[in-house]
């Protein structure tokens, strides 16, 4: 009797597996309309969730054709880039620099070469940069580049081999330091091994050192995304953290492009191709303005949006590094000054 | 104040009535500190980590709660980690029976080859095993561009999630049933055999019936596995909101969005799934107690 019962029992718990599975391939397979994908880096979340709702709206109010959503994946920009290379099959890249979207192109036949002068301003509708994020009322002193590398001063940074922030972090620092010492270049490297030995933890991406710093409380000072910072002011409340802008920063400048390749599969060139004019226009600048990001167009931005962005003394990748195309290599690439620099676990 | 209580129980054992406390070769205070250690240490590390992902979940009450799961991207996660769920265990179940059939009723060549086979994916890291995929299926992968002149979608796409939970989901269900068939031996299925059934009969009426507990047993961890698996699901879902999120990627994706009342919310289900697994085996434990001892003949 008891065989029976439990061989009941067993039968009716695969027959209920098997209807589920049943009802569950068929409710995947309902949904079939237009839809970009949309491969960011990490700290545009909360923007791109605004920008999205607001795109889909104005497309889908003109167009008879209309979209039924944005996907959003986000991630360490390079492995971002990484995931595209290996087939994610994005409408359009919104990364953290330009030198993850020339790896796509590259690396694969998907993105013309020159994809950065198909739209204006290098194809960055915003710029941001990097600024120090230190706990309420700066217990630690850290006004400039020059404190972080005391001795007991700890650095949260995520890891510049995945995450786009890092590389501008890692730069500016550069920067700052080839300044101070007049491009020599042992004092410089000299700088940025004792900055890169104040670093506890190297975190994959961004948001993920975001909340190291902000939430388990690890580390004196953050080096940040400005729009990030800003964001963990808003997240936490301005009791908790300080922004100090440094002497001398980067204009961070992440850039969009439509991965040509991929749009032509699917037949999305129009809407993916709109979709990245939208972010030019006063109605986008406005939301990026308000999602801490610098707006390319200010004027159309709020003034009090716009108003909160410190006046930093900031300096390009071109001009000091040569471009992407070149400091990628040199700093990051494979036995790159970062691999020679940073010996982990001291 | 369980060790107070822990302390009561067990004194009056210890104290030197007879020969066992000798025999065991422990005192009381031993014995009590053992057990304090244990509960403790399972208080700790397993008991209040529980709780805290209840009561972060309930944090702002039960309709941010239910907001938090009624999140269109959460439900297609929870859909997603079922589906994947209910495609992952029928398959093992059939490969699992077939690989422990294999390995506990016959004696062929290369057979520690498949035993170790079977093991593989416990001593390979979960990353790895996604990282595989990618390598072989992902566009610039060695069936790449086979795969993208059919049209074929594999790495960042349901398939490839399924592929890399079978990997790491694979050894539970063979491993539950191969010590457990080995121990049954062939007898049964030779009686059955002489008496003129079929092997498939044979297989069917004997062997199945044998092994159902530990089938059970085997499909309850490979269902929690399946539905729990975070680093190989991580490398090949390409974290697409909404499409190739699963519960766990999930999570981490709701956490890092400060949104941490939903991201508990999301975790409380995958522990709910948990205790319900854990209370599933344990009624089936106390209700069939004496037909499980009977087939396991312990």
């Amino acid at each position: 009797m008891h065989q029976l019962a439990g061989n009941k029992v067993i039968a009716k718990l695969f027959t209920g597996a098997a209807f589920l599975l049943c009802f569950l391939v068929i409710a995947g397979g309902v949904r079939a309309q237009t839809e970009l994908l949309n491969v960011s880096y990490d700290p545009t979340r909360e923007l791109y969730r605004e920008l999205n709702a607001a795109f889909i709206a104005e497309w889908n109010a003109a167009n008879p054709k209309k979209i039924s959503g944005i996907r959003q994946s986000h991630g360490g920009s390079g492995s971002q880039a990484r995931a595209v290379i290996d087939g994610l099959n994005a409408d359009v890249v919104t990364l953290a620099l330009a030198g993850d979207i020339d790896a796509i192109a590259q690396r694969t036949t998907k993105l013309p070469k020159d994809w950065q002068t198909r739209l204006p301003h290098n194809a960055s509708p915003y710029t941001s940069t990097i600024v120090f994020l230190v706990r309420k009322g700066n217990p630690k002193g850290v006004k400039d580049w020059s404190d972080l590398v005391k001795p007991g001063i700890e650095v949260i940074t995520p890891n510049p081999k995945t995450s786009g922030g890092a590389r501008w972090n890692y730069l500016a620092a550069w920067a700052y330091a080839e300044k101070a010492f007049n491009k020599d270049e042992a004092k410089v490297r000299d700088y940025i091994s004792k900055l890169l030995s104040n670093v506890p933890v190297l975190d994959t991406a961004a948001r993920g050192a975001t909340t190291t710093f902000t939430q388990r409380g690890i580390g004196d000072v953050f080096l940040s995304w400005e729009n990030e910072a800003f964001l963990a002011l808003a997240e936490f409340g301005a009791d908790k953290f300080e922004i100090i802008v440094p002497s001398i920063s980067i204009l961070a400048e992440p850039p969009v492009a439509v991965v040509d390749g991929n749009v032509d599969a699917k037949g999305t060139r129009a809407e993916a191709e709109a979709y990245l004019r939208f972010l030019y226009t006063p109605r986008a600048q406005a939301i990026i303005a308000k999602n801490h990001y610098r707006p390319r167009e200010p004027q159309h931005a709020d003034p009090k949006d716009v108003a909160k962005f410190p006046k930093a003394t900031l300096v390009t990748i071109d001009e000091v590094f040569g471009g992407w195309a070149k400091a990628q290599p040199t700093h990051f690439g494979d036995g790159g000054t970062f691999d020679q620099l940073y010996k982990p676990g001291r | 104040m369980s060790d107070a209580s822990l302390a009561a129980d067990a004194l009056p054992v210890g104290r030197p009535t007879g020969h066992r406390t000798v025999a065991r070769g422990e005192s009381a205070v031993v014995r009590v500190v053992l057990i304090g250690v244990g509960l403790g240490f399972l208080a700790l590390f397993l008991a209040l980590p529980l709780a805290i992902v209840f009561l972060e979940a309930f944090a702002r009450g039960w309709g941010a709660y239910r907001a938090g799961i009624a999140d269109p991207d959460s439900l297609s996660a929870i859909q997603l980690t079922l589906l994947v769920a209910a495609i992952t265990i029928p398959i093992n179940v059939v490969v699992g029976i077939a690989g422990a059939w294999a390995v506990a009723k016959h004696e062929f060549r290369g057979k520690s080859v498949l035993v170790s086979l079977i093991d593989l994916p416990f001593s390979v890291s979960p990353v790895i095993a996604g990282l595989v995929y990618v390598l072989l299926f992902g566009a610039q992968g060695y069936l790449g561009p086979f795969l993208k002149s059919q049209g074929l979608q594999i790495i960042f796409a349901l398939p490839g999630i399924v592929l890399a939970t079978l990997f790491v989901t694979f050894p539970f269900i063979a491993r539950e049933l191969i010590p457990h068939m080995q121990a049954l031996g062939n007898a049964d299925e030779e009686a059955a055999l002489t008496l003129g059934a079929s092997p498939w009969r044979t297989f069917l009426m004997v062997t199945l019936p044998n092994i159902k507990w530990s089938l059970l047993y085997g499909v309850l961890l490979c269902n929690a596995r399946a539905m729990g698996e975070f680093g190989a699901v991580a490398v090949v879902s390409g974290k697409i909101r909404g499409l190739t999120t699963t519960m766990p990627l999930h999570v981490e994706i709701l956490y890092n969005e400060y949104m941490s009342v939903a991201a508990f919310a999301v975790a409380s289900l995958l522990a709910l799934l948990a205790l319900v697994t854990l209370a599933a085996k344990t009624f089936l434990e106390w209700r069939y107690a004496d037909e499980i001892v009977a087939t396991r003949r312990h």
